[in-house]
């Protein structure tokens, strides 16, 4: 182990719990409760996959019929909740849990020099009320009616009415909300412990200017989530009552459901939902996307052997896109019957967050130009995270403008825009930071071989499923449409939904290539004998592979240098870890 | 920072920047024996300000809601305030004092008169939640239920919202008064601050949520 040449810090070790419980399954190590989140994401996500992909052999195939369905064919309603399901988990789930609470958890503070976060039993609370509101939400697939029907969004009133409004809609849809509303209290108990480890436990010499980029976005990402959840829990409470207490807050008057008049609800707007959904909706985007553009800079800097382009910029940018992400939820109403004005505003506000996007993405690019370019996996997956959040931002100009969104909205386009910026290039993020994180964790690395499979397989695959569905919302095709041979002019699009299919399908099974590389190399993967294979800068490269239970065995280290001190002129090595004294760093 | 030149590194003086190496305020207990680490006395009054934070993001949910609600639709009936709301009120804002003169007994070293004051106010807090109750009873004896309009919808969550957060600084409350504090990593007199503060917090909240509900009614 690479010695702190701090000369003050004082030692005080702390013992690691030896039960298998306390160790394993109710452990306040920040470093366990991470993986916790990452297996709780991990099994998500092929859930999440699973429903997709009855949704893609449905959409593709619509009159063939499958022996897992009962008499053989899908129902509207089956589709409906497949489709809510899977934006739930996948939203919830896994893209707010595994790059925040998962990466977020288990290198936030090794990368600050901390020995554990500051709540631990907070952080441990947090991880399990988490998997509470996973149980909740599952639990709504095994009710009477299935599970909610809603979309991830929930809109009232048919969400608000109870069972009337379609079978998913009475106790799935109740579960999806209690789950949800636990979610909320989970996040913000995470959200909390991480401003607070941030700001208060950062080792000496760890200066704001001096946090990883990763830490920056995990920080900011943090800020959102404790300004956000608040809004989606009270909005939970309200839409609960409605369904349960028989109030009117969403629900307005003489509606007609399934030939039936609602009388016991009058006067609430449905609208309300929709601004306090989106309040908390938009920022959300940015907790699934901030952590992967953390670990895109991170990577792109290590392994091009440059410093950050343009360090102070990206910290801005990155505060940027958080603070705007709040003023833009009225982009998603459009559509609602708002005034032009506010669309107007809306629109421009939008449009804003274009410019510490390009900020970024330029310095991305100035970061790479003319250094030496590793391309081993988690670079690839970075380089994949960069083309992919270009390509699904984009888009995002076309719909921030009212104009446009109101043939745009609720189609094919914005499935395509929003499954490549927020789902994929999240999910690129994820993988980057695995392959890179994955021998601090385990001691060993992921095959390499097996890995670049996985990357061509899954960065072609993503593009061929998503890049067709932009065409097929230009052609006005809507989404959530569970027949498409009905309408005459979706019947000439079918080739594409084929298409897009088989695409899925190859793209989920490239997937079991990771799981396999993931779990074979946990065990038989080649040992990563130094603590720092990838010579990289921050401090969880100078403590052994995997880190003790406490970190840095008791030392606090002192920070010297920026996180991405490479290929400084006048030093021998390529790289100066945070931690090396000025006096050790060997010159040329 | 491409340029960054050796010599040029700047030295590190203790204290700049994060961490201070030792915990501020010496409230810690890294001396004494267990596993336990110690955390800086000011994390938990970052934390706290935090959670104040998201509390007010979820107040302001629903107020913005109850805005919005009653500006939107054409249904809003006037709503009769309970007489024992403003009773309730006094009640809290006296906690909010006797909180403080616990506390100043406290820093002064009388325990005894600590623990009575801190009592006297853990009494009214409750005595609080219990008249929220009387008020809640009253509404519904005036035909005001949950369900029957808007403006008691709001009543009834607002201050059963406010009322779950101010039991939560009642526990909190009890915790300072009952737990051994010798082996804890922050001092009894630091739990009684944070405790406080929390306190005046929800005592300010409820002003707030009064005169919505009084104003906007």
């Amino acid at each position: 182990m690479v010695t702190h040449e701090n000369g003050g810090g004082h030692a005080h070790q702390h013992q690691a719990p030896t039960g298998f419980i306390r160790k394993y399954v109710f452990s306040i190590d920040h470093k366990v409760i991470g993986i916790q989140y990452l297996c709780l994401a991990l099994f998500s996500v092929f859930v999440g996959m699973a429903l997709s992909a009855l949704m893609r052999l449905h959409l593709a195939w619509p009159t063939t019929s499958w022996f897992f369905f009962k008499g053989g064919m899908m129902t509207p309603e089956q589709y409906l909740a497949l489709m809510t399901m899977h934006g739930t988990i996948m939203v919830f789930m896994v893209l707010t849990t595994a790059p925040q609470s998962g990466f977020g958890n288990y290198f936030l503070p090794i990368q600050i020099g901390a020995a554990d976060m500051a709540f631990p039993v907070l952080n441990m609370l947090s991880f399990w009320t988490t998997l509470v509101s996973l149980l909740v939400m599952f639990a709504a697939f095994f009710v009477a009616g299935g599970a909610p029907i809603g979309g991830w969004t929930s809109y009232p009133p048919l969400s608000a009415l109870g069972e009337m409004a379609g079978p998913g809609q009475g106790a799935g849809e109740t579960l999806w909300i209690v789950g949800l509303a636990i979610f909320c209290g989970a996040s913000l108990m995470g959200a909390l412990n991480f401003i607070t480890t941030l700001i208060d436990l950062r080792a000496k010499g760890m200066t704001l200017g001096r946090l990883p980029l990763t830490c920056w976005t995990w920080f900011v990402t943090a800020i959102l989530g404790l300004l956000a959840f608040g809004v989606l829990l009270a909005a939970c409470i309200l839409l609960l009552l409605d369904r349960v207490a028989g109030t009117s807050f969403f629900v307005p008057g003489g509606l007609v459901i399934t030939d039936q008049v609602v009388t016991w609800h009058k006067g609430g707007s449905p609208l309300l939902w929709q601004h306090l959904f989106w309040f908390f909706g938009h920022p959300e985007v940015y907790i699934a996307i901030l952590p992967g553009m953390g670990v895109a800079s991170h990577l792109l800097s290590t392994f091009s052997r440059k410093p950050v382009f343009g360090y102070r910029a990206m910290v801005g940018a990155i505060c940027g896109i958080g603070f705007l992400g709040f003023c833009v939820w009225g982009h998603h109403m459009f559509i609602s019957g708002m005034s032009p004005y506010s669309a107007f505003a809306f629109s421009i506000l939008t449009m804003t967050i274009g410019v510490p996007s390009a900020i970024k993405t330029f310095n991305w690019l100035g970061t790479l130009w003319g250094g030496k370019i590793q391309f081993n996996c988690a670079m690839l997956f970075a380089l994949g995270f960069v083309s992919l959040f270009v390509s699904g931002g984009l888009s995002g100009l076309f719909l921030a403008q009212p104009s446009l969104d109101l043939y745009l909205h609720d189609g094919y386009f914005v499935v395509a825009h929003f499954h490549l910026i927020m789902g994929v290039a999240a999910i690129f993020g994820m993988f980057a930071g695995t392959y890179f994180w994955f021998p601090k964790m385990f001691g060993r690395f992921l095959g390499e071989g097996i890995g670049k499979v996985h990357f061509w397989l899954t960065f072609v695959g993503v593009y061929c499923i998503f890049m067709p569905m932009h065409f097929l919302g230009l052609a006005g095709h809507p989404r959530r449409y569970f027949d498409t041979t009905a309408v005459a002019f979706l019947q000439k699009l079918q080739p594409v939904h084929v298409f897009i299919s088989i695409a899925a399908f190859i793209t989920i099974t490239a997937q079991f290539l990771f799981l396999f590389n993931f779990l074979w190399s946990l065990k038989f993967g080649k040992e990563a004998k130094e603590e720092n294979p990838w010579h990289a800068t921050t401090l969880e490269w100078s403590i052994p592979s995997p880190p003790p239970f406490d970190n840095f065995g008791g030392v606090e280290p002192v920070v010297y240098h920026g996180p991405y001190e490479f290929s400084v002129p006048g030093a021998a090595d390529d790289y100066i870890p945070q931690h090396l004294a000025p006096n050790l760093v060997r010159k040329a | 920072m491409p340029g960054t030149i050796l010599d040029d590194i700047e030295i590190i003086d203790a204290g700049h920047g994060g961490g201070t190496g030792t915990p501020a305020g010496g409230d810690d207990d890294s001396g004494s024996p267990g596993r336990r680490r110690p955390i800086p006395r000011r994390a938990y009054f970052t934390a706290l300000q935090l959670g104040f934070a998201a509390i007010l993001m979820f107040f302001m949910a629903l107020a913005s809601s109850y805005i919005v609600r009653k500006g939107l639709g054409t249904d809003w009936q006037r709503m009769p305030m309970p007489r024992v709301v403003w009773f309730n009120t006094a009640v809290l804002l006296a906690s909010s004092i006797t909180i403080i003169v616990a506390r100043k007994k406290l820093e002064g070293g009388a325990r005894e008169a600590f623990q009575s004051w801190w009592m006297v106010t853990t009494g009214l807090g409750l005595l609080f939640l219990a008249g929220q109750i009387i008020a809640w009873r009253q509404l519904a004896a005036a035909g005001m239920l949950l369900s029957t309009n808007p403006s008691s919808s709001f009543f009834y969550l607002l201050t059963a919202a406010h009322g779950t957060h101010l039991a939560g600084g009642i526990l909190a409350l009890l915790y300072v008064m009952f737990r051994q504090w010798k082996r804890s990593r922050i001092s009894q007199s630091t739990a009684a601050e944070l405790a406080a503060i929390y306190w005046h917090f929800m005592d300010g909240l409820w002003i707030f949520l009064l005169v919505l509900l009084t104003l906007g009614r």
